[in-house]
């Protein structure tokens, strides 16, 4: 191996101030594309809808105020302020408009709104009432999902409220032909059409709609190539004077033109990507394989000595800074589930090509140099691995991992490739792999993946194996029978996989509404113009023209079902400690811990009930009765104990994530209820549904509105992450949860599966941990582990643990051959721990 | 397996299996302490592992019994647990203790065990032990020894550890002598061996050694002190602080001045 691989390149002190200027201030949410759009809907009502998409894209284009910011040596932004976002009315609106006075001191990603904005969106929002692709997908879908939805089974809400986003465009074909080769290609295939053909009208217009994108993406990088010109005309520093002049002359020849250089192909890159951002409101819109696509401009500028490795860095430094310029606001609840303004714009290097031959390359590296320098959350660099990866750029990765900013994400070519080839992908397609926004595998450049389309909660089925189908009062689930009355472990078993299985089936029901809803309402010609067999098909990819079609729903809460299953069976059906009636008062009352609001509102509606069935009237001032006395009930001592000896004999059971077979194989049937009824459905794209096992971030929301679950887990707290172990219960280190999770089949996830570790920095200190952490990895991936990242514990973590410690209780440190909860110890040899995590580089 | 799969059934006592452990030898390894030990070092931070008796120790709040008879077979079905982990990073299992030596046949049966596996073995040892069975029983199924070698007056070993250290010596140069791959560690506790003094003894004893080309600088830690509590006991550190990094660094130059390869910590 090259030492190259170990050079670490010397980072630009452009780059800490590009950085600074971003995150100056709080980002702002900028009504212009909004109002531009509306006008362009308006001038357009009688036209056919895919040709409204262009003209209003080809609007947005010619209209959005433009700025390049100080230093800036690759332009391009959709908003006037850094970090700031337009929004999408043409999607949703109103969650908008109901949160415009508390989005700026939400907890979770807040904007700032000004008065005038708000005016503004309040006047376009008018038009957009019964118009947005939300409002057309509630009316698909069936009335017993609409119910689900309510009562929190799953959610859709990603899509139901914003754009689809997850694909990754071809890259490649736009640096190589310019959007004038594009536009030709749709061009050829509207010669080929005939006024008789069935599909004429469509295919016309759709192609019609192409061209009228790519012109507008020119005409926007034109405006950038005036705008550069005019203030280099008005620069005084002579040096700055250059590189704006040098600005103008690539914005005006990419991305019309073939890149020809590495710096145009950077620039072109970043047009793509950021008008991608600006057609819709998707996130997860991924840049794929970038050591790739971009690797032959670098090859030949370097072999042609045009360009220094320390500018190429420079570039991708400041393409990295851009991929954080770009943001987008959400509503609330969604921004909780998604925390931390991420549009997750998902960067892989590493990895083998479509012959299976590694190509790991100069610019993989280059790549993790650049997450280093930056030190920002974007892009979410993801490294590909398999057998033949170089050890130096595992021990590259492993190195940007010990800096404790949670990248790069590592990805097991071996587990995903075939996982790909069951759902239909070719093999040359498949190990050309990319993954989309968090874990999602796609074929680039030719995939609508729909990945993250629903979170399904995997908890509030048993849930409703206890309660017979019922939640606060209404039938939502099946009716799988009394509780009380089953006798074999197999009958509760059972019961979960009904409800499971019915619940699944209304989430298809569900996405699929709002695949429709976004195929009649807001087709995408710009995105779909860079995405294979679109221009061919003479179809968007909202219509079903990409040649792959998936539709990816998560879901999570395995650990805690695993666990909460396996205790029912354990402590009902084998030591018959309890019995089913006692698990389900202790889920009442949640273990004799206090209720939830949720849990109150529900006993106070089942209480109405009853007295209605037994003929008593009931008003509103009984049910304020009803509901005092139902919050205010405690438990007697008695109970209380009860309680807390049966949390203490379900604590004291074997657990998921400790390498422990005979629960482990169970965990692995219990995901399966999920992933195996998926793959019988099919989407309106005329694709079929995969799934994926991992949450987000919304196993903490989600957690909140679920009541307290058989393993002990108490009412509204978090559900385990991603397929790990639930938080606090892998108590055998690390490699005995990589051990247990790589025993559920991860192949069968075709979205992807995500698992969480996290780490203390002196595991990964000196070159030999760096090592045996990679080595660590390639073990578990040799296993067919599918995806890990890492937490690696910082110092300040360890200090708001040692401040907070009711936030870190599962929070274990291994230090020097004795590992403790960190938050048992006493303060100095909490301190001792802390003094030696800084030591640990 | 052809081999006579006695050894399997030979029976010790444990009292902690310890995975991922990536400072004890080379790779990923899985740690078995056995447990007894024939000294009483003041810092020990294991300290029930002292006592070869099952006890109970109190940690966070709950009593926990520390102790548990096994067999070979059983301590390796948890070991090969980890086996992909060692065949990635050339890991495997290590003995430590307490002192392993004390259970003579249970240490040599568990390390015959690794072996005919595949596995790479290392021990966590003082040498405390008649060395002719050291010989016989240990090194022919050892590929690395952690050897500790705490202090050279022989005096302030007694003081500190509870036995003098002549035997510990004398082992350390027959094992060498029998071309036995030998790390020498040395924990370096302020008040008894933290001075450049008595590490560069420490040093230039073990650059006498044959072979012997690395030594270990371990500082003293305070991860052990909750335990004394535990088990009722006094813990006589009470107040000394670990050694600052910059002593740590001084050492190991003083160290280093004999031509062995130094590291601070394992």
């Amino acid at each position: 191996m090259k030492d190259v691989f170990y050079g670490d390149i010397e980072k630009s002190p452009r780059i800490p101030r590009l950085v600074e200027h971003l995150y100056a201030k709080m980002p702002v949410i900028e009504a212009d594309r909004a109002l531009i759009v509306t006008e362009s809907y308006k001038e357009t009502e009688c036209e056919p809808v895919i040709i409204r998409r262009a003209k209003a894209f080809e609007k947005i284009c010619k209209e959005l105020p433009i700025i390049i910011r100080p230093e800036e040596l690759i332009v391009g932004s959709n908003s006037i302020a850094p970090r700031g976002c337009q929004v999408f009315p043409e999607y949703s609106f109103s969650w908008l408009e109901d949160e415009f006075d508390t989005v700026e001191t939400r907890s979770a990603d807040p904007f700032y709104i000004s008065e005038e904005t708000k005016k503004a969106l309040h006047e376009a929002y008018k038009y957009w009432g019964g118009k947005t692709t939300s409002d057309l997908a509630t009316s698909y879908m069936a009335p017993e999902a609409l119910t689900a939805i309510e009562h929190n089974m799953f959610t859709t809400g990603n899509y139901f409220y914003n754009g689809i986003g997850h694909f990754c465009v071809d890259y490649e074909k736009v640096l190589r032909l310019g959007y004038e080769g594009i536009r030709k290609e749709a061009e050829e295939e509207l010669e080929k059409c005939q006024v008789s053909d069935a599909d004429y009208a469509k295919r016309y217009h759709f192609l019609e709609s192409v061209i009228i994108s790519c012109n507008a993406a020119i005409t926007y990088a034109g405006r950038y190539a005036v705008l550069a010109l005019e203030e280099a005309e008005k620069c005084s520093d002579i040096t700055r004077k250059k590189e704006l002049l040098e600005i103008a002359r690539i914005c005006a020849k990419v991305p019309a033109k073939p890149a020809q250089s590495f710096y145009e192909a950077c620039q072109s890159f970043w047009f793509i990507q950021m008008l991608l951002q600006t057609e819709s409101s998707g996130h997860s819109i991924s840049p794929g394989r970038f050591d790739q696509y971009m690797y032959p401009y670098y090859e030949k500028d370097m072999r042609e000595g045009n360009i220094t490795r320390e500018f190429a860095q420079e570039l991708i430094d400041c393409i990295w800074v851009k991929l954080n310029d770009l943001n987008k606001v959400r509503d609330a609840a969604s921004a909780e589930g998604f925390a931390g303004y991420s549009l997750f714009q998902n960067l892989i290097v590493g990895g083998q090509n479509e012959a299976g031959v590694d190509v790991t390359n100069d610019l993989s590296c280059m790549c993790i140099e650049a997450s280093m320098h930056v030190m920002l959350p974007a892009p979410s660099l993801s490294i590909r691995v398999w057998n033949k990866t170089p050890d130096a750029l595992m021990i590259k990765a492993a190195a940007l991992t010990r800096t404790g900013i949670g990248l790069p994400a590592y990805y097991n070519d071996e587990v995903i490739i075939p996982s790909m080839l069951s759902m239909g992908v070719t093999l040359e397609d498949a190990r050309n792999y990319c993954i989309i926004g968090c874990v999602e595998p796609q074929a680039p450049g030719k995939t609508d993946g729909w990945h993250d389309a629903a979170f399904f909660n995997m908890c509030r089925p048993l849930e409703l194996v206890f309660s017979n189908g019922m939640d606060k009062g209404v039938q939502v689930g099946l009716k799988t029978g009394r509780i009380e009355d089953m006798t074999t472990f197999d009958e509760v078993y059972d019961a979960y996989k009904a409800q499971m299985e019915y619940f699944i089936k209304l989430l298809v029901n569900s996405d699929n509404a709002i695949d429709m809803a976004h195929r009649e309402r807001c087709p995408l010609p710009f995105q779909s113009a860079m995405v294979a067999d679109c221009i061919k098909a003479g179809k968007a990819m909202q219509e079903g023209g990409a040649h792959y079609n998936f539709t990816g729903p998560q879901g999570f809460g395995i650990a805690n079902m695993t666990d909460a299953l396996y205790a029912i069976k354990l402590l009902v059906f084998e030591q018959k400690k309890y019995t089913l009636s006692d698990f389900k008062k202790a889920m009442d009352n949640n273990f004799g811990k206090g209720l939830t609001l949720d849990k109150v509102t529900q006993l106070t509606s089942e209480v109405a009930k009853n007295l209605v069935a037994a003929g008593k009237q009931v008003g509103e001032n009984e049910i304020t009765q009803i509901f005092e006395t139902v919050k205010n009930t405690s438990v007697s001592a008695e109970e209380a104990n009860f309680y807390d000896s049966m949390l203490k004999d379900i604590a004291s059971l074997p657990k998921y994530g400790n390498d422990d077979d005979d629960i482990d194989m169970f965990a692995k049937d219990v995901a399966y209820t999920y992933t195996k009824p998926l793959l019988k459905y099919t989407n309106p794209r005329g694709g079929r549904f995969q799934a994926g096992l991992y949450p987000v971030s919304a196993n903490v929301p989600l957690g909140a509105q679920t009541g307290a679950t058989p393993d002990g887990r108490l009412a509204g707290t978090p559900i385990a992450d991603g397929i790990g172990p639930a938080a606090g219960r892998d108590i055998d280190g690390p490699t005995a949860t990589l051990n247990s999770v790589a025993k559920i089949d991860h192949g069968i996830a075709s979205n992807g599966t995500l698992l969480n570790q996290k780490f203390h920095p002196s595991a990964l200190s000196g070159i030999e941990g760096l090592q045996k952490f990679a080595a660590m990895i390639r073990a578990y991936f040799d296993q067919k582990g599918m995806h890990v990242q890492f937490n690696v514990v910082s110092r300040e973590t360890l200090l708001d643990a040692q401040a907070h410690p009711e936030n870190y209780k599962g929070l274990v440190v291994r230090v020097a051959g004795y590992s403790a909860l960190f938050t048992t110890l006493s303060k100095s040899l909490q301190d001792d721990i802390i003094n030696r995590t800084t030591q640990a580089f | 397996m052809i081999v006579d799969q006695d050894y399997l059934n030979t029976k010790g006592r444990i009292f902690d299996i310890q995975k991922y452990s990536i400072h004890d030898g080379p790779g990923i390894r899985t740690i078995v302490f056995l447990k007894g030990c024939a000294f009483r070092c003041r810092w020990c931070c294991n300290p029930e592992s002292q006592s070869y008796e099952i006890q109970t120790m109190v940690t966070a709040g709950k009593e926990k019994v520390v102790g548990q008879d096994v067999t070979v077979a059983e301590v390796m079905e948890e070991v090969r647990k980890d086996a992909i982990h060692y065949r990635r990073s050339g890991g495997g299992l290590t003995l430590s203790g307490g002192e392993s030596l004390l259970q003579m046949d249970f240490a040599s049966d568990l390390l015959l065990a690794a072996h005919m596996e595949g596995y790479n073995t290392a021990l966590e040892s003082t040498a405390f032990a008649d060395f002719n069975k050291i010989r016989d029983k240990i090194l022919p199924h050892l590929d690395l020894f952690l050897l500790d070698i705490k202090h050279m007056n022989s005096a302030k070993h007694k003081l500190f550890v509870g036995q003098p250290n002549e035997r510990v010596l004398e082992n350390a140069r027959k094992i060498t002598d029998s071309g036995q791959k030998v790390i020498v560690r040395v924990p370096v506790i302020p008040t008894f061996n933290a001075t450049p003094e008595e590490i560069l003894e420490i040093a230039v004893f073990a650059r006498s050694l044959k072979g012997v080309e690395q030594i270990h600088l371990l500082p003293y830690h305070r991860l052990g002190a909750d335990k004394y509590n535990g088990l009722d006991r006094e813990y006589y550190l009470e107040g000394i602080e670990p050694p600052e990094n910059e002593l740590m660094q001084d050492l190991a130059e003083v160290a280093k001045s004999t031509g062995l390869h130094v590291q601070i910590g394992g």
